[in-house]
């Protein structure tokens, strides 16, 4: 044997195709084992097959109900009795009474139920399994017509876009206080995304709790929450480039951010204010949009935020402006810049009341949650960057005692106009 | 509801409604929000304690598989079985019973499987008859998966009892014993396992009805009567006998029922009623062995019966009534006559509605 020799990695002599080939081989000869010897004989004796039913939707129609049922485990289920209200009831099920692994299933059942009374559902399956639904306050589940369309988007309309805009009225004021409380104003707006982040996890988690196990609901959205982060991330380092050191469209950006972040959070607000008219377990009171108005108008407060300019004006008071290399004085928004960050913070919203009054999949509302999750923290992250940016400038730490206090202030708003809408 | 579960929209919609009408709308300048209030809430408004009136109907899909069972609900009302009959040394009669405990997955509602511990794989198990005074001997054959016994309502030695420690205690799976008593008093009786853990022995399905007929000669001053009830003489014959095992089947096993019977199978004598004639008197012999509940019922539409509590008695414990109620094991035999009615289905059900919902629900058809 020659040192050269030694010095060889193993392995290094095999061709790349026989490497390829060889665990290809392996994880062959592991499916044949398994497909036709059976090993797992001594765990699978006998058993009772493992049910899991989710009853996704119960519409309440004119004449009964109309249940979606999931399959989530890992055996088809067959579905044998219905009952209502612990009483056998006649059904009709389609397409079929046996549901396959991940399949649904429509059940139709005529029954006599009263307004705004609670109702269950209970589906018995052929090895007497059951699995419960709740109607908690039964009344006609809204069917897509024009005047309903109309009447939930008008409801996303009072949630989403009319706070937003109301709370952008405050921007010449937040402009005329300058740079003095800015720092607060950007505290301010973080306090309120670190409360919607908290909300929309949350309302999230709710969501997930309630999917079959089949789909992971917790990893989904904690995954979700993760790529959003990452791609929005991505997308920021690239932008840096083209927006170089222009504090206009520096702001803009971090303005434009919070709108979709808050877009999407309102998205999520809008879907469980859909789901909650369409089951009848909130009725529209002008109380509750009131409510939904006053708790969102902070967001629009913080959208504009980073609007404010970061440099004094001049005639105001400055001894430290001077001083210190300032970048070139931030430009006046337009008034379409407005507009398009209200839109983008508040139509979702709308979409969101149709999505679900209408069309609801727990699913995607869970997934969509967790995008939305991810987008808040990025957000928060950029807004926090900006104040950061702003402290070194001035000179003045970035938790300043001004700063805690905007924080504060944010997060006691939110929490307490929260009081109006949740209950 | 399920997607909202225990959840933050859990909104009270009174509440919501108080506050919309106590000056919610006062407040709200905005154009369109009375609109949005009808066509979101003005639907429950306008309809308020109506909902729908569109019925549908109770009661379960489907017909269940008798011939896969091996029992229907039909015979199990009218089969007895009155053991392998001879007569001993000393003149008393003997009737010898064989009796199996197997395990039966059996169909207990149209589509539903429920995993059976039964006697002679039927639930209920046989309905066994005799007359006081017969010795009774029964080989009991555990052909199970678990020990169980058979533990008889009746007058017996405590080796005979059939509950675990005592005589032959529990018979352990492919092991058998042998139960001989006499049979006292006259009445209408049960039997069922008394192995441990007792509920779940029972709620498997693992009891049965148990008749001893009265002899007359042991009756003198009621002679006639004791006529009419023993199988063995003619008089009994004006009567058409029933038998009715009060059962609940908890499929999913959460220590509640799913499922309530009549001879086991949920509205089995709704979907097929239990056709009698007319002009002859019928005797129920009812039997309550329903697990979990402290009570079950039984109601008759449109009639009246006299109720015989325990069938120990030649005088009704109770005349002319037409509800009773039975505890646990609690039985009775309930004569009644539909002699001069109109022709047509009566029904009969627990008068616990949940029960009657559930499952334990029926007809009496009245034909000529």
């Amino acid at each position: 044997m020659t040192s050269g020799e030694n010095k060889k990695e193993p392995g290094r002599s095999i061709p790349l195709w026989i490497a390829v080939l060889i665990p290809l081989a392996a994880i062959g000869l592991m499916l044949a084992l398994f497909a036709f010897g059976n090993p797992l004989s001594l765990f699978t004796a006998n058993l009772p097959p493992i049910e899991d039913l989710n009853l996704e939707r119960i519409k309440v129609v004119d004449g009964g109900f109309e249940v979606t049922v999931v399959n989530g485990g890992p055996d088809p289920v067959t579905i044998a009795q219905v009952l209502v209200d612990e009483a056998y009831w006649n059904f009709s099920i389609s397409p079929g009474a046996t549901i396959p692994r991940l399949g649904r299933a429509i059940i139709e059942i005529p029954y006599p139920w009263v307004e705004t009374e609670a109702h269950e559902i209970m589906l018995i399956t052929n090895s007497g399994v059951t699995f419960v639904g709740e109607v908690p306050v039964a009344t006609l589940t809204p069917t897509p017509g024009v005047e309903e369309f109309l009447a939930y988007g008008l409801l996303g309309v009072y949630v989403g876009i009319i706070p937003v805009a109301l709370g952008m009225l405050f921007y010449p004021a937040m402009r005329k206080m300058g740079r003095k409380w800015l720092g607060g104003i950007l505290s301010l707006t973080i306090g309120l995304l670190v409360f919607l982040l908290v909300d929309t996890f949350m309302e999230g988690l709710e969501f997930a709790l309630e999917l079959p196990g089949v789909f992971q609901g917790i990893p989904l959205i904690l995954i979700a929450a993760l790529l959003t982060w990452l791609l929005l991330l991505a997308i920021g380092s690239q932008r840096k480039k083209s927006i170089g050191d222009d504090p206009y469209r520096q702001a803009l950006y971090v303005a434009t951010l919070i709108a979709l972040g808050i877009g999407l959070h309102n998205l999520g607000e809008g879907l469980a204010i859909g789901v909650a008219f369409s089951i009848g377990e909130a009725a529209l009171g002008s109380f509750l949009v009131i409510g939904f108005m006053l708790h969102n108008i902070t967001e629009g407060v913080g959208i504009v935020a980073p609007l404010v300019p970061g440099k004094k004006k001049n005639g105001e008071s400055e001894e430290q402006a001077e001083s210190s290399e300032q970048p070139q004085e931030m430009k006046r928004p337009s008034i379409w810049v407005f507009i398009g960050l209200v839109l983008l913070a508040g139509v979702p919203a709308i979409f969101g009341t149709w999505i679900g009054g209408f069309a609801f999949s727990p699913f995607l509302t869970a997934l969509f949650l967790g995008i939305a999750v991810g987008a808040i923290w990025q957000v928060i992250v950029e807004v926090v960057g900006l104040l950061r940016n702003y402290a070194e400038q001035d000179g003045t730490p970035l938790v300043s005692w001004m700063n805690l206090g905007g924080f504060v202030l944010g997060i006691a708003i939110m929490y307490l106009t929260a009081f109006l809408v949740k209950f | 509801m399920k997607i909202f579960g225990n959840n933050k929209m859990n909104l009270s919609r009174r509440d919501f409604l108080k506050t919309a009408f106590s000056g919610g709308l006062a407040i709200s300048g905005l154009a369109g929000a009375a609109a949005t209030k009808d066509a979101l809430a003005g639907q429950g408004m306008d309809t308020m304690q109506q909902g729908s009136h569109d019925h549908g109907m109770p009661g379960t899909v489907g017909m269940v598989d008798n011939a896969a069972n091996g029992f229907d609900a039909q015979s199990l009302l009218y089969e007895w079985d009155y053991g392998e009959v001879s007569e001993l040394p000393n003149g008393q009669i003997l009737r010898e019973y064989n009796i199996a405990a197997v395990d039966k997955e059996i169909e207990i509602a149209p589509g539903v499987f429920f995993p059976a511990w039964t006697y002679n794989s039927r639930v209920p198990g046989p309905s066994l008859r005799c007359v006081e005074g017969d010795r009774i001997r029964l080989r009991f054959i555990n052909a199970g998966s678990h020990p169980h016994t058979i533990h008889f309502h009746g007058i017996h030695s405590a080796s005979m009892d059939g509950v675990p420690g005592v005589g032959a205690g529990e018979i352990n799976p492919g092991e058998e014993t042998i139960y001989e008593f006499d049979a006292f008093p006259f009445g209408c009786h049960l039997y069922h396992c008394h192995a441990n853990p007792l509920k779940r022995h029972i709620h498997k399905g693992l009891y049965g009805a148990f008749v001893i007929d009265p002899d007359p000669s042991l009756h003198p001053e009621y002679e006639i009567l004791a006529r009419q009830r023993n199988h063995q003489f003619p008089e009994s014959e004006e009567y058409n006998e029933m038998v009715m095992v009060m059962n609940g089947f908890d499929t999913n096993f959460d220590g509640d029922n799913e499922f309530y019977a009549a001879n086991t199978i949920a509205f089995a004598y709704m979907n097929e009623p239990i056709q009698i004639k007319r002009d002859q008197i019928q005797r129920l012999y009812l039997v309550n062995i329903t697990e979990f509940d402290p009570i079950n019922s039984f109601h008759v539409h449109g009639n009246f019966f006299d109720y015989y509590d325990h069938g120990t008695t030649f005088q009704p414990t109770l005349k002319t009534v037409d509800t009773i109620m039975q505890c646990q094991a609690q039985r009775g035999i309930l004569e009644f006559s539909f002699k001069d009615f109109e022709l047509g289905r009566y029904m009969f059900h627990a008068h616990q509605s949940e029960f009657a919902e559930l499952g334990w629900m029926g007809f009496f058809e009245v034909v000529e």
